[in-house]
C-alpha cells in the first residue's frame, strides 16, 4: 500500500511524480456531511467559492468511485460504524479530511454522544478547524491536501 | 411563581461523583477510547445493525398503523398482492446524497409502492441537552445555536427569550427589533439553502448553484454584523452581542435586490415546469387532521391548511407590531409547500422593510448588569463594572428557579425552549422541542401507498435539519 | 387554584385532583399518572388538538423524581397548556399518550432513551437516539456527561 516516495532511480521518481500530480487533479470527494460543517462543504462547492475549478465539483454519493472522504460535522457513536464502512468502501488511493472542530477533536462537544476526534475511526490525513469553517479554511485545506500529495508527504 | 415540589433552590442534590472531573466515569460502553496507531478496537468493522430500532418483519398492529401511516386517517390502500416474500425492506441511508443529513428510512416496498415506513434516527444525537446543562446560561446560546444549524438565529432567539422569561428581564425595543431583523434574514437564508437542496434532490441541478449564491450575500451580512457566517450565537439573554453596522440599511436594500431578482428566477425555473409539476403535485400529501395529531408545524403544516404560526397566535419580540401575512393552502401536497416557502420569503422581505423603517435608537442589550456584561471601556474605570464583567463571565449570572416554555416560529415550524432553573447559574434541564422531530414522524404518512420515486420529492418538503431531530 | 381559562372548566371539573395554574403567563396543569390521560382525551376534545411536546425533567432530590411536562396547543383559541406529571424514581413508568396524541410515539421513545422511563402500551418501546446496544440512560442527573480528558495526540512524537 505505502509507496516510497523517493525512488532510488529516475524513471520511476519521474513517474511517481507524474502519479501524484494525477491522483491530485481530480479527486472526487464522497459526501460524508453530518450536520453544519456539510452546508459550509455545500457552500464551498457553489457559485461564490467553486471547487470544481480543482477538479472537485463532483460529490459522489457511491464511495465505491471517490478517492476523497470529508468527513464534515459531528461524528455520534451511533455514526461511527457507519463512517467505517463507508471509508472501508473506498477504494485505495484514499485520503481523510476532518473538517471542523467536532471531526478533529471533538468540539465543543466533549461529552458521551460524541467520538472525540474522527481519528479514532478512520486515519486522517488533514485537519481543518473551524466551527463551522469558512470555504476558505476548507479550501485551503484541500488544498494543502493536494500539495501534500504531490510533494510526496502523504503517502497512500 | 410556581416551584416544583420539595425542590430546594440552588442546592441540586448532586452526589460525591464530580460532573465535571474528566476522571470520572463515563457510561461509553459501546465504542471504547482509543488512540489511533494502536490495535484498533473490537467490532467496529460491519456493525451498523440496530436491532429492535429497525423495522422488522412482523409488527404489532398498533406499529404497523403508525408505519403505513393510518393512525389518522384511515385511506390506506391494501395492495392486491399481499405475499409477504415478494415484500422487500430497502435501507436508504444514513449517508445517502437525498437524506438532508443522516436521516436513516426503512422502506418496505411492494415492486415500487411504498408500503411502510420507519425513520431510524439518532445518527447525529449529539448530547448537547446534556452539555447544556454544563454550560452557563450565558453560554448557552453557543450550544442551542448548533441544533437547527440552518437557523442558527431561531434557536438562540428561543432560547434567550425562554432565560429573559425566568428572570422577567426586558430587552430594549432597538434589541427587539434586531432580533426581528435577524431572524427574518435568517428564515430567507434557510428557505433559500432548501429552496436549493431541494431543487436539486428533485433533479434541478442548477438550483443548488443559484439558491447557494443568493444565500452568499446574506452571509455575508451575517458574517459582518455577528462574526460568523453561521452558528453566530448573537442573540444572548439580555439581547444581543453587538449593534449593527452603520451602513445596514444599504446592505438591507442590496440584498432584498439580490433575493427578489433570484425569486423571480426561481419562480420561473420551477413552479411552471411540467415536470417538476409532475413530480410535486399530489405527492407527499399530509391531511389536516394528521398534522395536529402528530404536532406538525410550519410550512408543512400551513400546506395542509393549519392555520398556525407562532409569530401570529403567540407573538414574541414585538412581532405584532409588523405586518406581514402568513400564507396557507390545502392541497398538502410537495407542490403547495413550495408555494408557501416562497412566499415566506416575501414576507419576510416585508418584516424587514418594515424594520429598516420603524427601529428606534436606543440600546442593543438590556443594562441590567446583572445579566449583560459592561461596556469594555468601563472595566478601566469603575470597580463595580470589573465585578460584573468577571462574575458574568466566570460563574455566570443566576437565574431564578422555575420552568418556562417558550417558543419561536422557526423556518421548519415551532421550535420550543422548555427551560428549568434551580437558581443556579446553569440550566438544570433545558429540552429543545424541535419541529424536525415531529415533521420526521409524519414520512410514514406523506409516503405510504405512494411511490419509491417520491419518497425524495416528499422527504425534501418536510424540510427535516437532523441537528433538530436528534440534537 | 386561579383562573381557569374557559375552554378548560370542563376538564377542570372532570378531574378535581388535577391542579391548574398560571406559572409565567403559562397555564400549567399538575396531574397524577392515573388521571393524566384521561384529562388529555378531555383536553383534546375541548379544542386543543396540536400536540407540541412530550419531555421528562429528573429532579434528583425530589420526590417524586421525574417530571413528564406535555405541551399542546389550541389553534381555534389561541391557547397553551402545559401538563406536569410527576413519576416516582423507584418506579419510572406511565400510560402512554400516543393513544391520545398519536406525535408523542416518537417524544415517549426519547424519554425512555435517555431518562429511562417507560410507557406501558407504547407500541413500540425501543431506544431512538442512541445505539440499541447502549447501556444507560444518560440524561439522568446521577450519569456524569462522560467528557475525556482531550488528547493531544501528536505532541510528545518527534516530527
Amino acid at each position: 500500500m505505502a509507496r516510497p516516495s523517493s525512488s532510488p532511480n529516475l524513471v520511476t521518481a519521474v513517474l511517481d511524480k507524474a502519479v501524484h500530480w494525477a491522483q491530485t487533479r481530480s479527486m472526487w470527494p464522497a459526501s460524508f456531511g453530518l450536520a453544519c460543517c456539510a452546508i459550509e462543504m455545500m457552500a464551498t462547492g457553489a457559485a461564490h467559492n467553486d471547487l470544481s475549478r480543482f477538479g472537485m465539483e463532483v460529490f459522489r454519493a457511491s464511495p465505491r468511485q471517490a478517492d476523497l472522504m470529508i468527513v464534515a460535522g459531528r461524528v455520534s457513536q451511533k455514526m461511527a460504524p457507519v463512517l467505517r464502512q463507508v471509508y472501508d468502501q473506498m477504494a485505495d488511493p484514499k485520503w481523510v479530511i476532518a473538517m471542523g472542530a467536532c471531526a478533529s477533536s471533538g468540539g465543543m462537544f466533549n461529552n458521551y454522544a460524541l467520538v472525540q476526534g474522527v481519528d479514532q475511526v478512520v486515519p486522517v490525513d488533514i485537519y481543518v478547524p473551524g466551527c463551522p469553517p469558512g470555504p476558505q479554511s476548507l479550501m485551503h485545506g484541500i488544498l494543502s491536501l493536494q500539495e501534500g500529495i504531490k510533494a510526496g508527504e502523504i503517502v497512500r | 411563581m410556581s416551584n416544583p415540589p420539595d425542590l430546594v433552590p440552588g442546592e441540586p442534590d448532586v452526589p460525591s461523583e464530580d460532573r465535571s472531573s474528566p476522571e470520572s466515569e463515563s457510561r461509553r460502553s459501546v465504542h471504547d477510547l482509543w488512540l489511533s496507531g494502536t490495535e484498533a478496537p473490537r467490532e467496529l468493522g460491519p456493525f451498523t445493525d440496530e436491532g429492535a430500532q429497525e423495522m422488522l418483519a412482523g409488527e404489532s398492529p398498533e406499529l404497523l398503523a403508525s408505519q403505513t401511516g393510518t393512525l389518522v386517517d384511515d385511506d390506506y390502500e391494501a395492495p392486491s398482492r399481499s405475499a409477504d416474500d415478494e415484500l422487500q425492506i430497502i435501507n436508504m441511508g444514513p449517508q445517502h446524497p437525498a437524506t438532508h443529513g443522516v436521516l436513516r428510512l426503512h422502506l418496505e416496498l411492494d415492486g415500487e409502492t411504498i408500503r411502510r415506513v420507519k425513520p431510524i434516527i439518532g445518527y447525529l444525537h449529539t448530547g448537547m441537552e446534556k452539555t447544556a446543562e454544563a454550560l452557563t446560561f450565558m453560554q448557552g446560546s453557543t450550544n442551542v445555536t448548533r441544533m437547527d444549524y440552518l437557523s442558527p438565529l431561531h434557536n438562540e432567539l428561543g432560547y434567550s427569550l425562554a432565560v429573559e422569561k425566568l428572570l422577567e428581564v426586558e430587552v430594549p425595543p432597538r434589541a427587539a427589533a434586531i432580533r426581528v431583523l435577524m431572524s427574518e434574514l435568517n428564515r430567507i437564508a434557510s428557505h433559500l439553502l432548501w429552496c436549493a437542496t431541494s431543487g436539486f434532490d428533485i433533479g434541478a441541478l442548477s438550483m443548488m448553484i443559484y439558491g447557494l449564491r443568493e444565500r452568499e450575500s446574506l452571509l455575508e451580512f451575517f458574517e459582518k454584523t455577528t462574526g460568523l457566517r453561521m452558528n453566530h450565537n448573537y442573540i444572548r439573554p439580555g439581547g444581543v452581542a453587538a449593534d449593527l453596522p452603520p451602513d445596514w440599511r444599504e446592505d438591507m436594500v442590496s440584498i432584498i435586490a439580490i433575493v427578489e431578482a433570484g425569486l423571480a428566477d426561481y419562480v420561473t425555473l420551477l413552479l411552471g415546469n411540467p415536470i417538476f409539476i409532475e413530480r410535486t403535485r399530489g405527492v407527499g400529501i399530509l391531511t389536516h387532521d394528521e398534522c395536529l395529531a402528530y404536532g406538525v408545524t410550519g410550512p408543512v403544516a400551513r400546506a395542509s391548511g393549519v392555520d398556525y404560526d407562532v409569530r401570529k397566535v403567540f407573538p414574541y419580540s414585538g412581532f405584532e407590531q409588523y405586518d406581514f401575512e402568513v400564507p396557507i393552502t390545502t392541497n398538502g401536497d410537495v407542490y403547495d409547500r413550495f408555494l408557501i416557502r416562497f412566499e415566506e420569503i416575501r414576507q419576510s422581505i416585508r418584516i424587514v422593510k418594515q424594520v429598516m423603517e420603524t427601529i428606534p435608537e436606543g440600546d442593543y442589550r438590556t443594562e441590567d448588569r446583572k445579566v449583560t456584561p459592561p461596556p469594555r471601556a468601563r472595566i478601566d474605570e469603575s470597580m463595580e463594572a470589573l465585578i460584573h464583567h468577571f462574575k458574568i463571565f466566570t460563574e455566570g449570572f443566576k437565574v431564578p428557579a422555575g420552568e418556562t416554555y417558550q417558543a419561536v416560529e422557526s423556518s421548519r415550524g415551532e421550535l420550543g425552549m422548555y427551560l428549568v432553573s434551580d437558581g443556579g447559574s446553569k440550566p438544570w434541564r433545558l429540552h429543545v422541542r424541535g419541529p424536525s422531530f415531529a415533521n420526521v414522524q409524519s414520512l410514514p404518512m406523506m409516503l405510504a401507498d405512494s411511490l419509491i420515486a417520491d419518497t425524495v420529492a416528499a422527504l425534501a418538503s418536510a424540510d427535516p435539519v437532523m441537528g433538530d431531530v436528534d440534537r | 387554584m386561579t383562573t381557569v381559562p374557559p375552554a378548560l372548566v370542563a376538564a377542570a371539573a372532570a378531574f378535581p385532583e388535577v391542579e391548574f395554574e398560571s406559572v409565567l403567563g403559562d397555564t400549567v396543569a399538575r396531574a397524577s399518572r392515573d388521571d393524566v390521560v384521561g384529562l388529555l382525551e378531555t383536553v383534546r376534545d375541548a379544542g386543543f388538538e396540536l400536540f407540541i411536546d412530550l419531555c421528562a425533567v429528573d429532579y434528583l432530590s425530589r420526590n417524586p423524581r421525574f417530571d413528564i411536562a406535555i405541551n399542546v396547543v389550541s389553534v381555534s383559541q389561541s391557547l397553551r397548556l402545559r401538563v406536569l406529571v410527576g413519576i416516582p424514581g423507584t418506579d419510572p413508568q406511565m400510560p402512554t399518550v400516543s393513544s391520545v396524541y398519536p406525535g408523542s410515539n416518537f417524544y415517549e421513545r426519547e424519554a425512555f432513551d435517555l431518562f429511562g422511563i417507560e410507557f406501558s402500551d407504547h407500541p413500540d418501546m425501543t431506544r431512538i437516539l442512541l445505539p440499541d446496544d447502549w447501556e444507560g440512560h444518560p440524561l439522568r442527573k446521577d450519569v456524569s456527561v462522560g467528557s475525556v480528558p482531550v488528547q493531544f495526540k501528536g505532541a510528545n512524537k518527534a516530527r
